[in-house]
């Protein structure tokens, strides 16, 4: 047992809940107690879905203790398949049947004797992975099973397209600033005249997936989803994938120039005249012109944040590129970078070595919090959970990844990748500063804080008295309405000739309001 | 014996709801010296940490004991781990009580909480309180049930009572004790020992407390009370009486094991159920009612505005936090139609009493008395609604916006457990949540068109 109060990455199956809702016409049967669906409510409220989330828990109560789920999980798999007529189902063990040591493979077999749709079991263990890990190897085993049908059908096409074309891997349903990323890649891959194949798992029908290896290159933008995607299509068909996320002009120029590479690789197989591309003028019009991170590291304005201090948290893609950002374009000195994926840490070290002071991998968000307030830098850009520490220490912090609110699911477009995504991240990096003229104005007037007297000038100086006991009732209302309800009651007191205010003349006031 | 002719169905039980554990959310708050602690797996922790929200920031009295690879299969002793979070917790936080939440994962490996609890008690010197509160035997605020009705065994049994209204004093915030003093010595009613149980916010505790006492019966202690040193005495003589539907293990054990009296009332939310509630109460004490009536249709007066918007309109209740039927109640008097009550559980016997104000209600207000459903199935509900097309669905969040794409209007069920509903004084505010999305319409300031901004629908239209 550990005491925990926050974990960055959720349970496994939320990770395969999320790859299998992100495809389109699938649906996932959790085998789960009553309240375990938790991800319906997370797609509803944090990404504002309009459908109803394509996952359903077989209930486990007390009769499937005693009897074995295997008839109640079985029949609703098929009930499924009868009302919705998936093209696949995913049988997503939680925690409780990986307990129960339910046979999940058998439920499947059960479940295809009368079942039109594909039904495959989700193959995580709750209690060795999490939802990254799980989300990654989930995408990998549906793309995996679908390749693997169509080359026994012999309906594999293998012929990649006549254009350069590329998929992109790893978008899914719940990720810190998915959809706008997709759509910034997109206009990336096609700005240089790439063809998008197929984008996986967001929106992608499972009926297209035999075209998957007709792309000349794969692109897997995050770390947390889409490399074993990613791997198993270089494995078994050879497609080269290039894995940098392109966040911040100089790893969107390394990811360009990664794929110019692989297209200039296939099209001299292909045919001999063909010259090749040459993406160079491309990325420096892009880097110089539509991106004005690079002009702006260069402004005035960002003298100020240089040498200032920050530290650095969060998934090892984010983190990672943040921290390259930071210090490479815009000057700025990371005194901690950190990650929460443990066993991605190799990773994480080579990418940031030589550019923090130090490198802190935990899952323990209150080692991190220490940290920080250890090294109390000027600016914090991790979780929701550093922006709460940044928040009792009074620094500034920006969010950079998940686990995140609704706030950072904007109806805006904010992407992180790509060229406009340097846009974004230079501005939430230098509005997390405080800005310069004021950082210097103040310290130079000591403050001019002047709520005191606005206050002062607009309270009521003939309020009734109140009891010592409604002033601590008052205190107890919500702040935001607390005046309100003052001001009623006194309203109230004044009509009624009471000259002092006890909590049940508050109560009255209150029965008393008609709206 | 068929007492009314209300029918009851029973669906497959797939549906949505919030896991028990999330009662920990407000009892912590409502019992100021407990620290919670749920032995659990990473879906319990994530779902509160999603579930709470901002909540978890505010160093909450509550954590997680995460189950690993090795307390499942038994390599770790249980004992000897979750005694050492239990040290870690006392010495960091020095509660009054701890209250271990077990949940399905201790359930399916049978770990022996109530044996363990023992054990650490005598080891820590503090009280430890075992409720099961999971997933495969309760849904949403039955959780709390769990956790009053272990907590109902922990209160002193008293067979000889300090005089009333000393006990009562004891009971009270200390800012109250000196007014009440005064109050208290004009109405000394020896009969009178009336515990309430269910957890409410102080404020409508304190007004719930105040209705009765204009009818001169003191309450002599809540169960869950504000502190756990303050826990009220049970025992022959006293009588019991629930202010929220979903308590009925709790009565049950005030019952056999309290020897309390239960008082079978409809519960106080709603003007009209408010009435009916302090008047079960008076009636076993034998007090005549006061003002009751007059009280409850000036309260009513001041909702007009209110009912003006929801007269004649239409309400499909999904069911997931077992307040469904008083609510149903409520809003059938303030002249809705109730196509269809989903609910969770429902014990006929704890209540009868509000069942039987549903059919007094109906049949006052000239309607059909709705479908309840226990244990409903989601996916069919969503079918009827498309056939009966509710202008409101009182719903879970996972079913909210998807339902408001196509149309319906919805409120979050899971608002009605955290506003303040319950007495006179909270009645507008019960309105106000539910007459919410139906405002928003009247305001006009989504276009009348785009009731349906499904995306199917609105692409190359």
């Amino acid at each position: 047992m550990k005491s925990a109060y926050w974990m960055y990455a959720g349970p496994a199956h939320i990770g395969t809940l999320r790859v299998a809702s992100s495809f389109k016409n699938v649906h996932a049967v959790m085998h789960a107690p009553l309240g375990d669906d938790y991800l319906n409510v997370m797609r509803s409220m944090l990404e504002r879905e309009r459908d109803f989330t394509p996952v359903t828990a077989s209930i486990a109560d007390r009769h499937v203790l005693a009897r074995g789920s295997q008839e109640k999980v079985a029949n609703n798999m098929n009930r499924k398949d009868e009302e919705q007529r998936p093209d696949l189902i995913v049988l997503t063990p939680t925690c409780t049947s990986s307990t129960l040591q339910e046979d999940s493979q058998n439920l499947v077999n059960r479940a295809l004797i009368s079942s039109m749709s594909d039904v495959i079991p989700a193959d995580v263990n709750h209690y060795r992975v999490n939802e990254l890990q799980a989300a990654d190897r989930t995408s990998e085993q549906t793309v995996r099973h679908y390749l693997n049908k169509a080359i026994e059908k012999g309906a594999l096409n293998r012929s990649v397209t006549n254009v350069p074309s590329a998929n992109i891997i790893g978008i899914s349903t719940s990720g810190f600033h998915n959809q706008h990323d997709c759509r910034e890649l997109k206009r990336l891959l096609q700005g240089s005249g790439i063809l998008i194949n197929q984008i996986i798992p967001e929106g992608a029908s499972l009926k297209d997936s035999k075209d998957l290896p007709r792309a000349w290159s794969n692109t897997v933008p995050h770390r947390e989803a889409g490399p074993m995607t990613a791997i198993f299509l270089k494995k078994e068909f050879g497609m080269p994938y290039v894995s940098i996320t392109p966040a911040g002009p100089s790893d969107a120029a390394d990811f360009i120039g990664r794929i110019e590479g692989y297209i200039n690789a296939w099209a001299s197989v292909l045919s001999e005249k063909e010259k090749g591309v040459d993406y160079e003028p491309y990325v420096v019009n892009q880097t110089r012109f539509v991106s004005q991170a690079a002009w702006f590291s260069r402004t005035i304005d960002c003298q100020n944040p240089t040498g200032k201090e920050a530290v650095v948290s969060g998934d090892a893609t984010h983190a990672a590129s943040i921290t390259k950002i930071l210090v490479k374009e815009m000057g700025i000195r990371v005194r901690r970078s950190g990650t929460h994926r443990r066993h991605d840490t190799e990773w994480f070290n080579e990418q940031i070595q030589g550019l923090c002071d130090e490198i802190l991998v935990t899952e323990d968000h209150t080692e991190v919090g220490d940290a920080t307030a250890r090294v109390e830098p000027s600016a914090i850009f991790g979780t929701q959970t550093e922006r709460h520490t940044g928040k009792r220490i009074n620094i500034p912090c920006g969010v950079i990844p998940s686990p995140v609110h609704i706030q950072n699911f904007p109806l805006g477009y904010r992407p992180l990748l790509g060229y406009e995504g340097a846009n974004q991240i230079a501005d939430s990096v230098h509005n997390s500063f405080n800005p310069g003229m004021e950082d210097y104005l103040s310290d130079v007037s000591g403050g001019h804080d002047t709520k005191g007297v606005v206050t002062k000038l607009s309270s009521n100086k003939e309020d009734p008295k109140r009891t010592t006991e409604s002033q601590l009732e008052l205190s107890k209302i919500p702040g935001f309405v607390r005046s309100k309800i003052k001001r009623k009651t006194e309203v109230f007191a004044k009509q009624n000739n009471i000259s002092e205010i006890t909590i049940d003349i508050m109560y009255a006031a209150r029965e008393s309001f008609s709206p | 014996m068929k007492i009314f002719n209300i029918t009851f169905e029973c669906e497959t039980g797939n549906y949505h709801t919030f896991c028990p554990i999330s009662c920990v959310a407000w009892l912590y708050q409502k019992i100021e010296d407990s620290f919670f602690l749920v032995i659990g797996t990473k879906t319990c922790g994530y779902f509160l940490q999603n579930a709470l929200g901002v909540m978890i920031f505010a160093e909450p009295r509550y954590a997680m004991a995460e189950l690993e690879e090795g307390d499942i299969s038994a390599q770790l002793n249980d004992y000897e781990e979750s005694k050492k979070i239990c040290i870690q917790i006392k010495q960091d936080r020095n509660p009054s009580v701890i209250i271990w939440i077990g949940t399905c994962t201790t359930e399916i490996i049978k770990m022996d909480l109530e044996g363990m609890a023992v054990k650490s008690e005598k080891k820590l010197q503090i009280p430890i309180i075992v409720a099961r509160a999971n997933g495969l035997d309760y849904a949403f605020t039955q959780g709390e049930d769990t956790v009053s009705a272990a907590m109902a065994h922990r209160c002193p049994v008293n067979k000889i009572f300090r005089s009333n209204d000393e006990k009562y004093l004891n009971d009270l915030d200390s800012s109250d004790r000196v007014k009440d003093h005064l109050q208290i010595k004009e109405h000394k009613h020896k009969d009178h020992n009336l515990v309430l149980f269910g957890s409410l916010p102080s404020n409508v505790a304190f007004q719930l407390t105040s209705e009765l006492k204009r009818q001169n019966i003191c309450v002599t202690g809540w169960l869950p009370s504000q502190r756990y040193s303050d826990l009220p005495s049970l025992g022959d003589g006293v009588h019991a009486c629930g202010v929220n539907p979903f308590l009925s293990r709790t009565a049950t054990i005030l019952m056999r094991r309290g020897k309390c009296r239960l008082i079978g009332a409809p519960f106080p939310i709603g003007p009209d159920g408010t009435r009916t509630w302090i008047e079960k109460i008076c009636h076993v004490f034998d007090v005549r009612p006061q003002g009751l009536k007059e009280r409850e249709e000036q309260i009513r007066n001041n909702l007009s505005e209110y009912t003006k918007i929801l007269g004649g309109k239409s309400v499909f209740s999904m069911g997931d936090n077992l307040l469904e039927i008083s609510l149903a109640r409520f809003l059938i008097r303030c002249g809705m139609i109730v196509y269809e009550i989903g609910i969770p559980y429902l014990d006929k016997r704890y209540q009868a009493a509000e069942l039987s104000l549903l059919k007094t209600t109906c049949e006052a207000m000239n309607v059909l008395i709705p479908r309840i459903v226990e244990k409903p199935d989601n996916y069919n509900q969503v079918q009827r609604m498309h056939e009966l097309e509710p202008d409101l669905a009182i719903t879970g969040m996972a079913h909210a916006n998807p339902l408001e794409a196509r149309g319906i209007d919805t409120k979050w069920s899971v608002e009605f457990t955290s506003a303040q509903i319950h007495g006179f004084t909270n009645a507008r505010d019960a309105l106000e949540l539910v007459t919410r999305p139906l405002r928003r319409n009247l305001s006009g300031s989504i276009p009348s068109n785009w009731n349906n901004p499904l995306r199917q629908e609105l692409s190359y239209s």
